[in-house]
C-alpha cells in the first residue's frame, strides 16, 4: 500500500487546520452559509436531511487495517455507531456534527486518510479494480497508476473549478469490475507488442443523461499517459457547459462535438502539453510501483474442506480465484437479507480489519458495489475467517446475486431524492431470500437509485429502479438490460411505474420470465438481450 | 398550515420554529401563516439554523403534519432505522410518513 511521504501528510494537516478556521468562524457568525458552504463541500461534508453528511474518501478503495479501525472509531466516536461504503468506494457518515468536525478529520489524518475532493467540481477519489494486484486477468497492476493519478489531481490548481465533478477509473483487466466505460475518463491498461499503455475512454457517466464513453484513444503510451489525461481535462475545462448545470459534465461535451473532434482537440492540446514535461520520470513510477509490490506469498495450494454445506456455498459464491496458487480473493457482503445495502456497524467494520491483519496481508478493498474485500487469503485460512465472518452477521453467501443490491441512502437521507431506496432493496431481498433461488437466478445485477442522479448505478442494472416523485407520492420505474461490465449497456425503462410493492412483484414476475425462457447457462440479461422486453412486459404489465 | 423549518447550524439537527425559538420535535411547531417569511429572514439574521425554509403542513389531533414526505422524513428520522428516529420506543411510528 502507498505510505504518505511528507508532502503527503503535510498538505493534509494543514488543510485540517485551514478546514477547523473555517469551521470556528461559521460558528462565531463571521461567515454566512453561503460563503461557508463552497468550503465545507471541499472538505466531504454535506448537509443531508437529518445532519451533516461527511464522505471519506478511500483512495481506489484501498485501505489496510489500521485505517480500517480508524474508520470504526470515527463511527463510535462521531456518529452513531456504523458507516455506510459507496459506489465510489467511500464510506459516508450520516449523523456528523459540524462542531466535531475538525477533530474528525485531525484523527483521520494520523492514518492517512481525509475528506478531500469528495465533493465538488474537481477530480472526486479515483476508481479501481477492488481485485487489483490479486486478479488473474490483469496485465498490469492498476494501483500504481491510480495512486499516480491521485497525487496529480489532488489539489490540482487548474482543475479545482471544473465545469462539474469529474471521475476516473483505472482497470487493467478484460474484465470490468469498475463500471470504467461509465466515468468521465474510463482506462483500461493494456499491453501493444509488450509496451504498457492505456485504452482511453472519454465521456461515459449515469445521472440524467447516461452515456457510454467512446474510445478516444486506443493505445496512449504508459509515458504520456498523464498528459494526455492533462490534455483531455484541459480541453473539457475551457468548452465544458458552465452556463447549465445539467449539461456541464464531459460526456455532453463529447457527445455534442462528436469524439472525432473531441479527439482532435485532445491531440492538438497534448501536442503542447507534452512540451511541458508532467509525466513523472521512471524513478517516481518506480519509487510509487514498490509501494504495491505483491505480498510474501508462501502458502501451499491446499483446498479447503468443503464438507459443510454453508461454507461450500460461501466458496463458491463470494470467494474468487487468486492469481498466486493457494491464495483466494474473498468478497465480504454488506448485503444481508433485509439489510441496508453498504452499512456496516462499528464492531464489523473491526471485525474485517483483524480479519485483514490477520489472514490477509493487511489489505482491504471497498468495492463499488458496496461491499468489501480480502484480496489475498491463504485458502488454508478460509474457513477460518468464514466462521469468524459468520460470526460477525458478515458471511451471507449472495455476491452478485439478486440480494447483492446496489442502494443509494435514498430518501431516508439524501436531500436530493426523491424517493425512498433502501426499503425496496430490503423487501427484495426478503422476497428472494432463499438461497437456492437466488442461487438458481444466478448472476442479476439490481441496482437502486431514489432520484435521477443515478447513486445507486440503475441504468447499470440487469434489473434498475428509478425512484421518483409522482405528486408527492413515491414511485419506481424499472428498467432492462443495463451493464456495467465490459459487456456495457444502458437500462432501459419498461413501461409505468410501480408503487412500492408493485415493483417488487415486478422483479418476481421478471424472473419467473427469465426462468421459462433461459437457455443453456444464460444469465437474466443475456436472456434479456436474446428475447428483448416483449415477453417480460406482458407479464408484468399483462 | 405554513411551518418553518430548518437545520441546526452546530449539529445539523432538524429543527422547527415554535415561535419564540426553535425545537427538535415537530410537535411543537406553530403555524407561521403569513409572517414566515419575515421569521425566516430575522433567523437567517440569526445564523442559528442553516438554510430556514417555510413548508405546507395539515394540523393534525397529534400536532403538525408536512405535506411532503421529505419534510415528514426530516421529521422523524429515517424509515429503516426505527432505533435513530425521535422516537424509537414506538415501532409504528414510522407510518406516520408513509
Amino acid at each position: 500500500m502507498y505510505k504518505y511521504d511528507h508532502f503527503d501528510q503535510s498538505i493534509v494537516d494543514a488543510r485540517v487546520a485551514e478546514f477547523r478556521d473555517q469551521v470556528n468562524r461559521r460558528i462565531a457568525g463571521e461567515i454566512t452559509e453561503d460563503q461557508f458552504k463552497p468550503l465545507r463541500l471541499m472538505n466531504g461534508l454535506y448537509l443531508q436531511l437529518h445532519a451533516y453528511m461527511l464522505r471519506v474518501a478511500i483512495p481506489y478503495g484501498t485501505l489496510d487495517s489500521r485505517q480500517m479501525r480508524m474508520l470504526a472509531h470515527i463511527a463510535r466516536k462521531y456518529d452513531r455507531d456504523y458507516g455506510h461504503f459507496t459506489t465510489r468506494q467511500n464510506i459516508q457518515y450520516n449523523w456528523i456534527k459540524l462542531e466535531e468536525c475538525a477533530d474528525l478529520l485531525e484523527e483521520l489524518a494520523t492514518v492517512e486518510m481525509h475528506a478531500i475532493q469528495t465533493s465538488g467540481n474537481c477530480i472526486r477519489n479515483i476508481s479501481s479494480d477492488q481485485y487489483a494486484g490479486a486478479a488473474a486477468d490483469e496485465v498490469a497492476d492498476p494501483r500504481p497508476w491510480a495512486e499516480l493519478l491521485r497525487q496529480w489531481s489532488t489539489f490540482h490548481p487548474e482543475f479545482s473549478y471544473l465545469p462539474r465533478k469529474f471521475k476516473i477509473a483505472v482497470i487493467a483487466s478484460p474484465e470490468d469490475r469498475a463500471a470504467m466505460r461509465l466515468h468521465d475518463i474510463g482506462l483500461e491498461l493494456v499491453r501493444q507488442n509488450g509496451e504498457l499503455g492505456a485504452r482511453v475512454f472519454v465521456g461515459g457517466g449515469m445521472g440524467r443523461t447516461p452515456m457510454i464513453a467512446p474510445e478516444i484513444n486506443p493505445f496512449v503510451k504508459a509515458d504520456d499517459l498523464l498528459s494526455y489525461i492533462e490534455a483531455c481535462l484541459r480541453v473539457y475545462n475551457r468548452y465544458g457547459r458552465r452556463d447549465n448545470i445539467y449539461k456541464a459534465r464531459i460526456k455532453i461535451l463529447v457527445h455534442e462535438i462528436g469524439a472525432d473532434e473531441y479527439r482532435r482537440q485532445v491531440a492538438e492540446e497534448f501536442a503542447h502539453v507534452k512540451t511541458l514535461g508532467i509525466d513523472p520520470p521512471l524513478a517516481e513510477l518506480e519509487r510509487i510501483s514498490a509501494f504495491f509490490a505483491p505480498p510474501a506469498f508462501d502458502a501451499a495450494d491446499v483446498e479447503p474442506d468443503r464438507s459443510d454445506p454453508d461454507f461450500a456455498v460461501w466458496l463458491d459464491q463470494n470467494v474468487k480465484p487468486h492469481k498466486q496458487a493457494g491464495y483466494a480473493i474473498v468478497n465480504i457482503s454488506l448485503k444481508p437479507i433485509g439489510g441496508i445495502p453498504g452499512d456496516a456497524s462499528s464492531a464489523q467494520i473491526d471485525v474485517m480489519a483483524d480479519l485483514a491483519e490477520q489472514y490477509g496481508f493487511d489489505e482491504l478493498r471497498v468495492t463499488h458495489a458496496q461491499n468489501i474485500v480480502l484480496p489475498h487469503v491463504a485458502k488454508r485460512d478460509l474457513h477460518a475467517v468464514w466462521q469468524a465472518l459468520r460470526e460477525a452477521q458478515l458471511a451471507d453467501a449472495n455476491l452478485d446475486l439478486i440480494s447483492d443490491i446496489i442502494a443509494c441512502p435514498g430518501l431516508d437521507y439524501c436531500s436530493l431524492a426523491n424517493a425512498r431506496s433502501i426499503p425496496v432493496a430490503q423487501k427484495i431481498a426478503t422476497r428472494f431470500a432463499d438461497m437456492d433461488r437466488q442461487r438458481d437466478l444466478g448472476e442479476l445485477k439490481l441496482k437502486i437509485s431514489g432520484c435521477i442522479n443515478a447513486c445507486g448505478h440503475h441504468h447499470a442494472g440487469h434489473i434498475g429502479i428509478l425512484g421518483v416523485d409522482r405528486k408527492g407520492v413515491e414511485n419506481y420505474q424499472l428498467t432492462f438490460g443495463g451493464s456495467g461490465a465490459e459487456d456495457v449497456s444502458i437500462g432501459k425503462i419498461i413501461g409505468p411505474g410501480f408503487d412500492e410493492d408493485g415493483v417488487v412483484d415486478a422483479v418476481e414476475k421478471a424472473t419467473e420470465v427469465y426462468k421459462t425462457l433461459r437457455e443453456g447457462d444464460e444469465r437474466f440479461i443475456d436472456t434479456y438481450r436474446r428475447v428483448g422486453l416483449e415477453p417480460f412486459k406482458e407479464a408484468i404489465y399483462g | 398550515m405554513k411551518l418553518l423549518t430548518g437545520n441546526e447550524l452546530r449539529s445539523g439537527a432538524v429543527t422547527w420554529w415554535t415561535g419564540s425559538g426553535w425545537s427538535l420535535h415537530v410537535e411543537d411547531a406553530v403555524d407561521v401563516g403569513e409572517h414566515g417569511e419575515a421569521v425566516l429572514h430575522t433567523e437567517e439574521g440569526a445564523r442559528r439554523v442553516n438554510a430556514p425554509y417555510i413548508i405546507d403542513a395539515v394540523a393534525t389531533p397529534q400536532g403538525p403534519r408536512p405535506a411532503h414526505i421529505k419534510d415528514r422524513v426530516r421529521a422523524l428520522g429515517p424509515t429503516v432505522r426505527p432505533d435513530l428516529t425521535l422516537k424509537p420506543a414506538d415501532p409504528a411510528a414510522g407510518d406516520w410518513i408513509i
